[in-house]
């Protein structure tokens, strides 16, 4: 079964192991698709990008470099902080305030000899389909949902069904704590970010009202000097929640608020936490789900195991709060997914809401997750966020209920949003009885 | 109506110290007490292999500060560990692998004293498991030499220190934690949403008073009053009308129970401008989640039938608090009150007055136990601080390695020779009905085909060789097809590791040594066999 022979590409001595199974099949290789003599070959030339180059993008680039790819991007506007370097191992104290992606670059390169790794201090967004067309396989560490869901609808738009070429993998991984997951995306074909979107579903907001007037835990105290003293007293002109001097206002305006009330627990690290919506990681899960998702990419670059995605299993959960659990599954496409799916997807709204109220809910809604949501109807126009002309114009609407403006049960409607321009959301909604 | 009084002094108005912004991210998880934990463990890695699955997992204990660590590796640095270990580089070649690893593993972290054997002062393990300080835990990775494995486990039991063996090869790799005795864990970090525990069924004097006080004129409350009673006390309130209507009874079973609901959810007043009421919707929501009668869970219902052989293991903190709980369970046929009320919809005011009624209640429980505790011999040396986190956690207190260690249970006098083949009767049982069962395959296949190379320290064995081995350990298993493809994608790596594998299985293994050390969060019990082509774990007590 196992042939013997080794196919190196290039130092054999010094990649032996990986030679070993990336150039000879085992009892899982798919022989339809694996080639012992070119899969070494491919990973020398094939581009990869790498997106993020912090908790997860460092591991992700130690990784590929020590699983055979040559020729590596990566993208991330941050700089780096003091509270990165308790897993961001290839940053040391002196490099705080430097790019993460090109210090990173940097070190990677410096270690692993042969290696190219080409670093962008700046957003996915500031490139276009041109630059994204270059690379083979995108691998994903980072801790935005909107930007996951851009890249998502970004390299579904890319695929030409003639080009073979146009279809580019997307890996991605994510960790909270001692969780995680890693996922394969094949634009178009395999469930996408946009079809798995209610499984990170946004943290419940508190009630407005709650807040202002019957705070009950530390949190209400901080989200109120956050929200609303904030707003009203402005002690700097605007608040940078990396600046400790903002926080420590906070923090004294929510330590105020909670005395009022009898609230204990305010303290500056929930504040901070609270501000910021801190996420807690440490290395060792960045380890596991980096390595999961650069796995996956050294079996899609060599074909020489079968990959999550093709076709069946595509997303792994990890947990390592009780014992180690693993769930493998296969996410299913959706046909209503307003990135991948041909239909629109059901909403249920109440028809005496005002157009306002439709607008603002799109925020919460695990599916839909939009901030600044622009609304059209079968060609009508019911609000748009810009240009502030046509936002003047239609304005007025915002007032008016559903009812009023002619919306009828099992319409669609087309909903856009800035922050994912290639995207029309479509959804049919759905009259509350 | 209680009076609470809040005590609460002013938190000191400074910022966080720079050690603080540094871990501030593993902080939100394991808290200062975990970060001392960690800061004062002292581990061993015995590397041996293609060595990257050791420091990885070394990396991820390094970063997050644990206090020391030593390696020892008798191997020299090849070309091949360049190509699979990022803490070695090209100017390593030829020296000493420990050393090397050392260097650019310290590099990571100033706070972390990190050394490296053999050197000319300790030339082999035995000299350095007899001359070092106590190792908190040790690490030693596949393939090993048999008398070296034979000196670890002695010191192990010599020490109780607990050892974790790892092996990677390509795809595959397993991990397994040998615990020198069971391993109680108190702060075992439960999902919040299962730790709500209102004792609506058994209130006592000052929470029905409370209720009553707030509900006896219910119809009479001005709409804002009605929309803000908090729902605990609209359930005891409706609980006792249906007590009254019911001989007394409270409603027990899952029929009652959405009758009840429903005479909760029909209370809600309609006739207001929001057209509901939020807090009878968070009331009726909770009728089913929250109206149990107290019970004893699992994990603790084996901390009390617990047997010890050890006099010196029974004497220590956990278990005269844990005597102590069972008494007070026997006493009251309760746990104590954890004492956290969920957030609800209620004025400012009237929620801290009923959050104040079950802190106090939570403090009187504790009390209690910690007076048992005083009252046993050797209890006056127990931390109160450590019975009141018992009483926070007792609902979720959990024993691990429970029959493997110092118990009487006839389960712990089974030889492991003799678990491997019951656990390997039972996989390939599961594994006949899997396509009806829809179970995920038994990787235990991966853990026979690895574990059969865990000595092959000077060459690699072909699937054969390796068939040969588990026939022995295993008989029957070898005829097994996934077995047999398990031996011969083991044999594909031929000893060597994927780095993505080690990696990742690095990463598992720094968390669990993070649980065991901090004594937070629950470790595995006992073996974790991951499978890199299907991309899934097991674990499995093996």
């Amino acid at each position: 079964m196992t042939s013997t022979e080794v196919h190196p590409a290039s130092e054999p001595a010094r990649w032996v192991y990986l030679d070993r199974i990336r150039t000879r099949p085992g009892p899982s290789t798919n022989p339809d698709v694996f080639s012992p003599e070119a899969a070494a070959a491919a990973m020398e030339t094939m581009k990869i990008l790498v997106i993020g180059a912090g908790g997860l993008g460092c591991e992700i680039l130690k990784n590929l470099a020590l699983s055979g790819f040559k020729d590596i991007h990566v993208i991330d506007m941050d700089t780096i902080d003091i509270s990165n370097l308790n897993r961001q191992f290839l940053f040391r104290q002196a490099d705080v305030g430097k790019y993460k992606a090109e210090v990173a670059a940097r070190f990677v390169e410096k270690r692993v000899k042969g290696i190219k790794i080409t670093p962008h201090n700046c957003k996915i967004q500031d490139f276009d389909e041109d630059f994204y067309m270059q690379f083979q396989l995108v691998v994903c560490g980072l801790d935005s949902i909107e930007a996951r869901r851009w890249i998502n609808a970004t390299l579904v738009n890319m695929v030409d069904e003639d080009v073979e070429d146009s279809y580019k993998p997307l890996i991605d991984g994510g960790t909270e704590g001692f969780k995680g997951q890693a996922r394969v995306i094949i634009p178009t074909i395999t469930s996408c970010i946009e079809c798995q979107l209610d499984m990170h579903a946004p943290r419940a907001a508190v009630p407005l009202c709650t807040l202002a007037s019957i705070p009950r835990q530390p949190e209400h105290c901080i989200e109120w000097a956050h929200l609303i003293a904030w707003d009203q007293e402005k002690p700097f002109p605007q608040l940078d929640k990396d600046d400790p001097e903002h926080i420590t206002w906070l923090y004294q305006k929510a330590l105020e608020r909670a005395a009022e009330f009898n609230i204990p627990g305010v303290t500056y690290s929930l504040t901070q936490g609270v501000v910021k919506n801190i996420i807690p990681a440490i290395a060792a899960t960045n380890s596991v789900i980096a390595a999961a998702c650069c796995n996956e990419a050294l079996k899609i670059a060599s074909n020489c195991a079968p990959a999550l995605g093709f076709p069946e299993a595509n997303y792994m959960m990890y947990s390592g709060n009780d014992s180690i659990y693993t769930y493998t599954f296969k996410h299913e496409k959706k046909d209503d997914c307003p990135v991948c799916g041909q239909l629109a997807r059901n909403m249920d709204v109440d028809p005496t809401w005002t157009l306002r109220e439709l607008v603002d809910s799109f925020a919460a809604r695990p599916e839909a997750q939009l901030k600044k949501p622009s609304v059209r109807a079968e060609g009508r126009t019911l609000y748009m966020q810009s240009p502030p002309s046509l936002e003047a114009q239609t304005r007025p609407n915002l007032d008016r209920t559903l009812v009023e403006l002619g919306l009828e049960e099992g319409q669609e409607i087309a909903v856009t949003d800035p922050a994912f321009a290639t995207v029309t959301f479509k959804f049919k909604l759905k009259f509350k009885q | 109506m209680t009076e609470i009084v809040m005590s609460q002094t002013p938190p000191i108005l400074h910022g966080p110290s720079e050690k603080e912004r540094k871990y501030d991210r593993q902080l939100r998880l394991w808290a200062a007490s975990g970060q001392a934990a960690l800061e004062s463990a002292n581990i061993l890695l015995v590397n041996s292999g293609a060595g990257t699955v050791g420091a990885e997992t070394l990396k991820n204990l390094v970063l997050p500060g644990i206090g020391r660590f030593a390696i020892y590796d008798e191997a020299q640095v090849e070309e091949a560990d360049l190509g699979v270990n990022f803490f070695l580089d090209d100017s390593c070649l030829g020296k000493s692998r420990s050393q090397s690893l050392r260097d650019l593993i310290t590099e990571l972290n100033p706070d972390v004293q990190g050394t490296w054997y053999p050197n000319e002062g300790v030339k082999t393990l035995e000299s350095l498991l007899a001359d070092s300080p106590v190792f908190t835990a040790i690490i030693y990775t596949h393939p090993i030499r048999l008398d070296q494995l034979s000196q670890l486990k002695a010191y192990g039991q010599q020490h109780k220190t607990p050892l974790v063996a790892v092996h990677s090869a390509g795809f595959y790799s397993y991990f397994q934690i040998n615990l020198p005795g069971a391993f109680p864990i108190v702060d075992t970090h439960p999902d919040e949403t299962a730790t709500t525990d209102l004792r609506l069924l058994t209130p006592w004097p000052e929470l029905v008073a409370f209720a009553e006080g707030l509900t006896k004129d219910i119809g009479g409350l001005d709409n804002f009053e009605h929309g803000h009673l908090p729902y605990v006390v609209i359930l005891l309130h409706y609980l006792e009308q249906w007590k009254a209507a019911h001989d007394g009874k409270y409603p027990t079973t899952y029929k009652e129970k959405t009758e009840f609901r429903k005479v909760v959810q029909d209370a809600a007043r309609t006739g207001n401008p929001e057209g509901g009421e939020e807090n009878f919707d968070e009331a009726a929501a909770a009728v089913l989640k929250t109206l149990v009668p107290p019970s004893l869970p699992s994990g603790l219902k084996e901390v009390f039938e617990y047997e010890h052989s050890d006099p010196v293991e029974q004497r220590s903190g956990f278990w005269l608090i844990a005597d102590a709980v069972k008494q007070f369970y026997e006493k009251h046929q309760c746990l104590p009150l954890p004492g956290k009320l969920p957030d609800m919809k209620a004025q400012s005011k009237v929620y801290i007055q009923l959050q104040g009624i079950y802190k106090a209640k939570a403090r009187k429980d504790a009390a209690e136990i910690l007076q048992m505790v005083q009252a046993a011999p050797g209890g006056e040396r127990v931390d109160p601080a450590e019975v009141d986190l018992f009483c926070k956690n007792a609902a979720f207190v959990k024993l691990i390695n429970a029959t493997g260690g110092g118990g009487s249970s006839s389960s712990s006098k089974i030889s492991r020779a003799d678990r491997l083949k019951s656990a390997a009767a039972l996989e390939f049982a599961n594994d006949e009905t899997a396509a009806f069962t829809l179970a995920p395959l038994s990787l235990l296949p991966i853990y026979l085909a690895l574990q059969a190379t865990a000595h092959a320290v000077d060459k690699p064995l072909n699937a054969d060789g390796i068939l040969a081995v588990v026939a022995e350990q295993a008989p029957g298993a070898e005829q097994n097809e996934r077995v047999v493809q398990a031996a011969q994608e083991v044999a594909r790596a031929a000893g060597g590791e994927l780095h993505n594998v080690s990696a990742l299985t690095g990463g598992m293994v720094a968390q669990e040594l993070i649980k065991i050390v901090t004594k937070q969060y629950i470790p595995i019990d006992n073996t974790c066999v991951y499978d890199g082509i299907v991309a899934r774990c097991q674990v499995l007590r093996l």
